[in-house]
């Protein structure tokens, strides 16, 4: 009782030939099939393999990727070898850049222990999700002459007019389509019912005209004619989201060391360092605790993750999401306070404190860059520059909130600052507003200029923010807002600040003990009557009533 | 057709080279070869040159540009170089892009091509255990023709004038502090490359003029095709989809770095020189600003720079990306 092994090779020959030197030494029969589209380098490589006992090489097919060539050699292979080695029990399709990465006695071994079993993936595909980034269903229903490599524009044509016409082809009676990896591990009794099969003219017939079918040629058989199927492949190789598989390299030594599968695939042929330690006997290392399936596959599902949905909220020369990208814009949530420095003093002290939320100052103030305690830098050598920051305000606000992940952001803003951010800032889920509007009209108030003075720049401060109210209310916008006017602040000043901390600290109720202080505003509802008497009705403002003016906190201290 | 233009200047200008040694006959086959072109850069050759072949490099094609401190000796001597040599202008052949597009178009196609100047040095996913004809290979399986990064400036803390750069030494082992985060990327709509700024140069020489900070965007690794050519240094190339070299609907394709070794003390020196020579893009701009700045007791260190350790802190800092390889 052995196992015996059918090799198909395309290319690496040199490994091919060092793999196939370590099956023969294990005392295992081995044919193999060299594409014949490989040229010179295939006469060195029977001179290598030749003389091996129990080695024999196969009538050469091409085998153009994805073709029926692929599943006729391995079967006329796995054929020949059942004749002529009767002691052959299990026939193991590998491939020349396949690799053992346990010792051949201990397949040899498992394989004993489960004489009838046929180690294959095979998986319906109306139920599972197995390919990747292909057909599935139609792989079955339509035909495919035209090679998907070479002549990709009319295969995808022909596909086109298959569907158009509605076409599905009619399974052989009793046939039930299953796909999975190439690399089986069959009993000589389901082998030799595939081939002794009568209808195989006829279930031939139709397997040369599904899509790729050596995924599904003896996956589907072994449903008609298995014993017992274990529904796996002790080969490990993955496959990425398009469909490629991927290629094992040095540093996977410890990764294939903790794999339960006895060969896996594929190998670079450069990994000098994976071949020598497989396949040099002398070599014995204890092999590593073994880890489950689940916990190799996170390191490939972490890869196509990083490919397909990246890392939100940075861009670099890999990433560039175009205009279509619906996600967040930056890499974590950020509170953005407009209008809060000018009814408060050292907002961002009290904020922090409340918060926890590393709050800067104006971030778009137009001289420079207010970063959190006046710094002149940032993480992530950001500078303070304006000039810098106003040249790309979107990349700037991205950085800030990339370079800062794990800790929460804030920052102040006001009408008086750059506003050329705002559209961003709408677009962002990630942005949690707060305004208050009407606030630009205490500086101007403290200012103690004459209303003739100030109405000017009190008129385009209240367009600014009207302008970025009226953005944030635009259907598209994904950012939170909430809006008060400061007459409505003033009443109750509390109330927000209470919303605001609620839902900047999550489920963590946390009752505040502190108002932040409240800067002077003595004769704010005189000063607005001036400037609507003036004929510049400051709207966003709101009524501000005197008794609640000079009812505010703080304001005799302040005063 | 401007991808033909830039050809037919290329073939034009090899006039201008002058063959000092030929090895290409040993050039074997699918190997990655160098690209570079050199002027008085006798002190970084010797790392340069073991940088690269411990990566892989199989083959180095040189133009040296007028070299007067032996640096051409040193390179005619070694087995894996091909020199050439012009005294030509620097500027008119586009910064060595043409002279570099008519050496591709002669030995390249058919082969991955790095195109690089003496202080850039690639890192890419993997580069400390996986050779860069691992990288090829898997490029070529995935059907990418060209990989971008980005030039990432170290700088030493202190002034570069302070450096003592020798012959064949590591020169991150003096210069290996970075910005991390402070770098603005937009898109350029003609060739549909990024375009990428920002770094401590940005940062402090053109703080208050940034649309003239130098670009950053970089694609050196290239599949070549006698039909493509370099437009502008390796910033970008035709035909355009060779720099689509990002993902658009929010994955990220894998990129490298380019480090960027220009800040050591050879730097004082070739300011001096190219301020007089006017030879480098937009009238060594750059160069005068480092002439007038060479002073600054911290140079281009600040509190906030981030201190280089290998390819995966770049890799988590977003500098560049894995993609999936995995």
């Amino acid at each position: 009782m052995t196992v015996g092994f059918v090799m198909l090779a395309h290319g690496a020959l040199q490994r091919t030939a060092d793999v196939a030197k370590v099956l023969s030494d294990a005392g295992c029969p081995l044919i193999i099939h060299v594409d014949a589209r490989v040229g010179e380098p295939f006469d060195r490589f029977k001179t290598r393999v030749s003389h091996l006992p129990n080695v024999s090489l196969a009538p050469r097919l091409a085998c153009e990727w994805g073709t029926w060539a692929l599943v006729q050699a391995s079967r006329d292979c796995a054929e020949t070898l059942l004749r002529q080695y009767p002691d052959v029990s299990h026939v193991y399709l590998i491939s020349g850049t396949c690799l053992p990465i346990k010792p051949v006695p201990e397949l040899t071994r498992f394989l004993a222990d489960h004489p009838d079993t046929d180690f294959i993936e095979s998986v319906t595909i109306g139920e599972v999700p197995w390919t990747k980034g292909g057909l599935s269903e139609e792989r079955f229903t339509l035909t495919f002459p035209f090679p998907w490599r070479r002549r990709r524009k009319l295969f995808d044509l022909w596909v086109e007019a298959q569907r158009l016409v509605g076409r599905r082809r009619k399974l052989p009676d009793g046939l039930s389509p299953h796909m999975g990896s190439q690399w089986w591990c069959l009993t000589r009794a389901t082998l030799e019912t595939i081939l002794n099969d009568s209808r195989r003219d006829e279930i031939d017939r139709y397997f040369k005209r599904v899509w790729i079918p050596d995924e599904s040629y003896f996956q589907s058989l072994v449903r008609l004619y298995g014993r017992k199927v274990e529904s796996r492949s002790l080969t490990l190789s993955k496959f990425d989201f398009q469909g490629k598989p991927h290629v094992f390299y040095n540093d996977h030594l410890a990764l294939l060391r903790q794999t339960p599968q006895f060969f896996a695939r594929k190998i670079w042929p450069g990994a000098n360092q994976l071949y020598r330690a497989f396949l040099d006997g002398r070599q014995s290392v204890p092999p590593l605790a073994r880890i489950s399936p689940a916990h190799i596959d996170r390191t490939f599902i972490q890869a196509s993750v990083r490919r397909t949905r990246g890392r939100p909220g940075m861009v670099m020369s890999g990433r560039f999401p175009g205009k279509d990208y619906d996600s967040a814009l930056t890499a974590a949530p950020y509170a953005v306070f407009h209008g809060f420095s000018d009814v408060f003093r050292d907002f961002p002290r009290w904020a922090r404190l409340n918060t926890g939320s590393r709050t800067h100052g104006h971030l778009f103030a137009k001289e420079r860059v207010e970063y959190f305690g006046g710094q002149s830098g940032f993480a992530g050598a950001m500078s303070s520059s304006a000039a810098l920051r106003d040249y790309d305000t979107r990349q700037f606000l991205r950085n800030l909130i990339w370079n800062t992940r794990g800790e929460h952001q804030s920052f102040l803003f006001s009408p008086r600052d750059s506003q050329e951010i705002t559209e961003f800032l709408a677009a962002d889920r990630n942005a949690n507003i707060s305004i208050v509007t009407g606030a630009w009209a205490l500086p101007l108030l403290r200012s103690g200029r004459s209303v003739d003075e100030v109405r000017k720049e009190a008129a385009i401060l209240q367009q600014r923010e009207a302008d970025f109210i009226e953005i944030l209310s635009e259907r598209r916008t994904r950012a939170r807002a909430r809006v008060w006017s400061l007459a409505e602040f003033l009443e109750r000043p509390l109330d927000p600040l209470q919303e605001i901390v609620d839902s900047l600290s999550g489920a963590e109720q946390h009752l505040l003990a502190e108002m932040p202080e409240l800067k002077l505003m003595v004769g704010l509802p005189d000063f607005l009557q001036a400037l609507r008497n003036a004929g510049m009705n400051p709207h966003m403002a709101g009524e501000v009533s005197e008794d609640v003016a000079a009812q505010m906190p703080g304001v005799a201290r302040i005063g | 057709m401007e991808r033909r233009r830039c050809q037919i200047r290329a073939i034009r200008k090899r006039v201008e080279l002058a063959n000092v040694v030929d090895r290409t006959e040993a050039i074997p086959e699918n190997s990655v070869l160098a690209f570079v072109t050199i002027r008085n850069e006798i002190k970084r050759l010797p790392f340069f040159l073991e940088y690269y072949r411990a990566l892989g490099v199989k083959h180095f094609l040189i133009v040296d540009n007028g070299s007067s401190d032996g640096g051409d000796r040193l390179l005619a001597g070694e087995e894996d170089v091909s020199l050439w040599s012009t005294s030509a202008s620097y500027k008119r052949s586009r910064f060595g892009t043409d002279w570099l597009n008519w050496l591709k178009f002669r030995y390249g196609g058919g082969h991955w091509t790095l195109t690089l100047d003496p202080d850039e040095f690639f890192v890419y996913p993997f580069c400390d255990t996986r050779p860069i004809q691992a990288l090829c290979d898997w490029l070529d399986q995935s059907g990418i023709r060209s990989l971008g990064t980005m030039l990432i400036d170290l700088y030493p803390r202190g002034p570069v004038a302070d450096l003592n750069y020798q012959p064949g030494q590591d020169p991150f082992e003096i210069a290996n502090w970075f910005d991390a985060g402070n770098y603005m990327v937009s898109k350029n709509p003609r060739y549909g490359n990024l375009w990428i700024q920002g770094g401590p140069r940005a940062r402090v020489y053109f703080a208050d003029e940034p649309e003239k900070s130098p670009s950053l965007n970089k694609i050196p690794l290239v599949k070549w095709d006698r039909r493509y050519a370099y437009v502008s240094s390796t910033h970008m190339l035709l035909p355009r989809g060779l720099n689509q070299t990002y993902d658009e609907a929010g994955g990220e394709k894998m990129s490298g770095c380019l480090l960027h070794a220009k800040f050591l003390d050879t730097l004082v020196e070739k300011a001096a020189e190219e301020v007089n020579r006017r030879e480098h893009f937009a009238n060594g701009r750059e160069y005068d600003a480092y002439h007038q700045r060479s002073d600054d007791p911290n140079g281009l260190w600040c509190e906030w720079s981030e201190k280089f350790i290998d390819w995966r802190q770049l890799e988590l800092l977003g500098l560049m990306s894995k993609g999936n390889w995995a």
